[in-house]
């Protein structure tokens, strides 16, 4: 059996992966020992290969490890009968947040987060009047068409960190402005 | 024979220790389970997808929902293997949200038949092992490979850097065995044709690139 170039191109890389008959690699082998170009070829794969199958060839975008690490802590998991995960992230909040933020929140007097989904409110205003309906998860900027009410449920205005120490979380549409990201 | 399987076996035992140690409730070591495999589930994310930004969001989100949905982990594959088919599932999504295509067009497989040609014959026998070290290499390489077009380039990704099987890439693209074997090909081929010239005189070797002095 005889191959050329053209049909050496063709199996380069299924030669590559042992995965041509014993004839065929014969034959390569002996047009590779013959061939200077197909010889290159050969070299230069192997060496594609090798580069890529190295793990430091892909590189990770730069805080790839920070960022997931980061959501995960924020992606806080079910209490079981206490809000510890989320006494600590009020407790880290108060210390990074400045004036402007919870700093008079008492960490320990949290309840339970009623949604799970929350997005801690870094920056909002201690003060800042807020609507909750009683059986709801979210406080809202007043006349904000996602506070859900339902029947027989009162709409109370209260202030922010009353509504946080409730355990409500902020709305993420009207409130967004005031959200981590 | 044991001795090769025993690190392998060490680390699925350490995996399940972590794993009975995070559902009783200490969830701060989950991170320190999936870290040895955030490559894996980039890299995964990174060939189904466009773009770096998409994998990067994909990648989060695998990470996030095998941490909620960890309770339905049963142990019975690797956790590795669960984490990469929520990585491929997630990446799916992602696709049909944005209506890109999940199936190549039945026209595109005649034109792989053609064979390929290499465009360039330099003779690149070495490969500067400490070369992978330098950033300006790795931008390099990350520069051949998105040059590829989209459906080699993501072969080549699951099969030479995730080291998938061809069958497992096969499935994954669905694709045939004999599409993914032709795209690889052309896909080392091509590389090869970009990399080889900057390799074979020692071009790269002799003279690191500063501002201005970029050889694509």
């Amino acid at each position: 059996m005889v191959v050329n170039c053209e049909q050496v191109w063709q199996e380069i890389s299924n030669y590559l992966e042992d995965e041509v008959n014993p004839e065929l690699r014969a034959a390569m082998e002996m047009h590779f020992h013959e061939c200077k170009r197909c010889t290159a070829v050969l070299d230069g794969t192997r060496n594609v290969m090798q580069l890529y199958a190295d793990e430091r060839s892909i590189e990770l975008p730069q805080g790839f490890t920070a960022r997931w690490q980061s959501r995960l802590l924020e992606y806080s998991p079910r209490p079981r009968g206490t809000a510890y995960g989320w006494v600590l992230a009020a407790a880290a909040l108060a210390l990074i947040s400045g004036s402007f933020a919870l700093t008079t929140l008492d960490a320990h007097s949290l309840s339970a987060l009623r949604s799970y989904h929350a997005q801690p409110g870094n920056n909002l205003p201690a003060g800042m009047m807020v609507a909750i309906s009683s059986n709801g998860k979210t406080f809202h900027v007043p006349g904000c068409r996602y506070l859900h009410k339902h029947e027989n449920e009162n709409v109370r205005l209260v202030a922010a960190s009353e509504a946080i120490r409730e355990g409500y979380v902020p709305c993420i549409r009207c409130l967004r402005e005031y959200l981590n990201r | 024979m044991t001795a090769i399987e025993k690190p392998a076996d060490a680390t699925a035992e350490k995996e399940q220790s972590l794993i009975a140690r995070i559902r009783d409730g200490e969830s701060g070591l989950f991170a320190e389970l999936v870290k040895p495999y955030e490559r894996r589930v980039y890299v995964i994310a990174l060939a189904l997808l466009r773009n770096e930004a998409d994998a990067e969001e994909v990648a989060q989100e695998t990470i996030l929902k095998a941490f909620t949905h960890l309770q339905q982990f049963r142990g019975e594959s690797r956790f590795s293997t669960w984490l990469i088919q929520i990585a491929v599932n997630e990446a799916r999504m992602r696709q049909r949200k944005q209506h890109s295509q999940l199936f190549e067009p039945i026209t595109e497989l005649n034109e792989e038949e053609g064979s390929y040609t290499p465009r360039d014959f330099a003779d690149w026998r070495e490969i500067p092992s400490e070369a992978l070290e330098r950033s300006e290499f790795r931008t390099l390489l990350s520069k051949a490979l998105a040059s590829l077009a989209e459906k080699y380039r993501q072969v080549f990704l699951l099969r030479d850097v995730q080291h998938m099987s061809i069958e497992e890439t096969a499935r994954l693209l669905n694709i045939s065995v004999a599409s993914v074997k032709t795209r690889l090909l052309r896909a080392r081929l091509m590389l090869r044709d970009t990399l080889a010239p900057m390799f074979a005189d020692g071009w790269f070797t002799r003279r690191p690139f500063g501002k201005g002095n970029n050889p694509w």
